[in-house]
């Protein structure tokens, strides 16, 4: 892969989990260093993007390129935050341990992880500021704390590409205002995909905004106003504007 | 007081059990089958419990009926029959979740009563001797030969293994499979390696508390430290300690009555299970407590 092919590159993509296709057509391509949002409507398909992305689906109709290979050959360069945790709250695992499983991977199959893997996970820990949570049992976390912590678990492997859905959508609007503000320190790095449903607070971060439901159109975050968001959700949605 | 038949001395009750270990080859022989299965039993029972997969275990272990009635049907060694049915049905248990996961459950109860019934049926037809059918669906430790305790000790000895050298896999297929299969691991693979080392520990506990028990005496040990620690490491090792205290508690608590000792020793369980539970509740209500300063107004809001 040279420098300028994109990080990741969809033609045509079409995917349906029964009868009817959740989504179709779908060309999109992200460069390297790019923040791109993704809105849309509940059960538009933004999910089943990240999805396709990750290699966790496959499409029925189309191509997908992530890093010059097909996604699952990728997976390891990406860092994942998904929206429901598939883990149960109460299951016997500390933060560290938690963030530990992000370097799942990158050294041998046997045995514990090592002296290496510590380091990485400490430095992802103080990166999310969740270093004082190391020995705290994932249960007793609040969300934005469980929040830090996945962040923390996607960054220990080093990723090229960062792919967040709702990261914040249990939280509240200062911690939510924090997790943006690290993601875009982040972005200096890395490609980052984020996922929201609140598209007025978003395009104050993100540098271009792809908006789902069904079909795909992407904008430049200036050109996100009303005409847009009425096309994209119909005629009754009211539109807040947050100034932080 | 009663009078030792072997050396003569006095002892009273709950002294006669320890006396009697001391001079009975068979007590001895029963105190470690349990002790070893308890390693088993506290290591993957922690995988199990957390995992949430205790049906699974149970198809597994009722459907061992029919490999240990093939087994005796064709004359060659129960256990062995019981292992390799074991092992069979966990990796048809375990294809069942991974690809028809609509209908688990259903299809997990029929092979669990379809193994038992191949099971029953062979033990029938069986010419000659009649085995003991009840010995392997409810267990005799006492029965256990000294020669099982190497087998026993072999298969503690392969789970620990296995354990130690992919502690990191299980944990993450345990905790989250999909990001487990993003991180490239395994995941169908992991997931079938576990369920195998669970059909191993069922046939390490048929002895003890046999087949229909056993799941018993997977889950509550594991559960019960579960209630205390925050990692898995720790949970196996208090769930190991539970599984001897429990198995070598049921043997001492059967012996002087003369109690089938496979029903006490998971009555035992049982028993400490409910008394874990309403402690552990207790503890976290009067955490919550805590967590307001005491007398901050909050009287009369009870």
């Amino acid at each position: 892969m040279t420098v300028t092919d994109p990080v990741i590159e969809l033609r045509d993509v079409g995917f349906s989990y029964g009868a009817a296709p959740v989504l179709e057509g779908v060309d999109l391509t992200v460069e390297e260093g790019e923040f791109l949002g993704i809105v849309g409507p509940n059960a538009g398909g933004k999910s089943t993007l990240l999805k396709l992305v990750l290699g966790l689906l496959e499409p029925q109709r189309g191509d997908i390129r992530v890093l010059g290979r097909p996604p699952r050959d990728a997976s390891r360069h990406l860092g994942y935050v998904a929206q429901y945790p598939a883990f149960s709250r109460d299951f016997p695992i500390t933060v560290e341990q938690t963030v530990l499983m992000g370097r799942l991977g990158t050294g041998g199959w046997l045995g514990g992880y090592d002296r290496a893997d510590r380091a990485a996970a400490w430095q992802a820990m103080v990166e999310v500021e969740a270093e004082d949570l190391a020995q705290r049992q994932i249960g007793s976390l609040s969300g934005g704390q469980l929040q830090r912590t996945l962040l923390a678990r996607a960054l220990v492997g080093n990723p090229r590409v960062l792919i967040l859905d709702e990261p914040t959508a249990n939280i509240d609007q200062r911690v939510e205002s924090d997790i943006f503000d690290l993601l875009g320190r982040l972005n200096e790095r890395m490609t980052i995909l984020v996922v929201s449903h609140d598209i007025a607070f978003i395009s104050g971060y993100v540098g271009r905004v792809a908006c789902i439901n069904r079909t795909l159109v992407c904008h430049k975050t200036e050109a996100v106003e009303g005409e847009i968001i009425q096309e994209l959700y119909g005629d009754h949605v009211r539109m807040v504007r947050h100034q932080h | 007081m009663t009078t030792c038949a072997w050396c003569g001395t006095s002892t009273d009750a709950m002294d006669g059990f320890l006396h009697a270990l001391g001079h009975q080859a068979f007590l001895q022989t029963a105190l470690a089958a349990g002790l070893l299965a308890s390693i088993g039993c506290g290591v993957m029972g922690t995988y199990v419990v957390v995992k949430r997969i205790a049906f699974l275990a149970g198809g597994i272990a009722h459907s061992v009926l029919g490999g240990i009635g093939a087994a005796v049907y064709f004359g060659l060694p129960p256990l062995a029959g019981a292992l390799a049915a074991a092992v069979a049905a966990a990796l048809l248990i375990g294809g069942i979740r991974l690809q028809w996961r609509a209908q688990e459950d259903t299809l997990i109860s029929a092979l669990w009563a379809v193994g038992m019934a191949a099971g029953i049926l062979f033990i029938a037809k069986t010419p000659g001797y009649q085995t003991d059918l009840m010995s392997y669906l409810f267990g005799n430790i006492l029965l256990v030969p000294r020669e099982s305790l190497v087998f026993m000790a072999a298969l503690d000895a392969l789970l620990l293994v296995a354990v130690a050298a992919f502690h990191r896999q299980f944990m993450a297929v345990a905790f989250d499979e999909e990001f487990a299969r993003l991180r490239g691991v395994p995941v169908a693979f992991f997931y079938l390696l576990l369920l195998v080392l669970v059909a191993v520990t069922v046939v390490l506990m048929i002895q003890v508390v046999g087949l229909i028990l056993v799941l018993a005496l997977i889950t509550l040990p594991a559960a019960v430290a579960g209630h205390y620690v925050n990692s898995l490491g720790r949970m196996m090792v208090v769930a190991t300690l539970l599984g001897g205290a429990v198995t070598s508690g049921g043997l001492a608590l059967s012996y002087g009555p003369d109690l089938p000792v496979g029903p006490t020793i998971i009555l035992l369980a049982g028993a400490l299970y409910i008394a874990s539970a309403v402690v552990s509740r207790q503890l976290a209500r009067r955490r919550a407590r805590r967590a307001f300063p005491a007398g901050a107004g909050e009287a009369g809001h009870g």
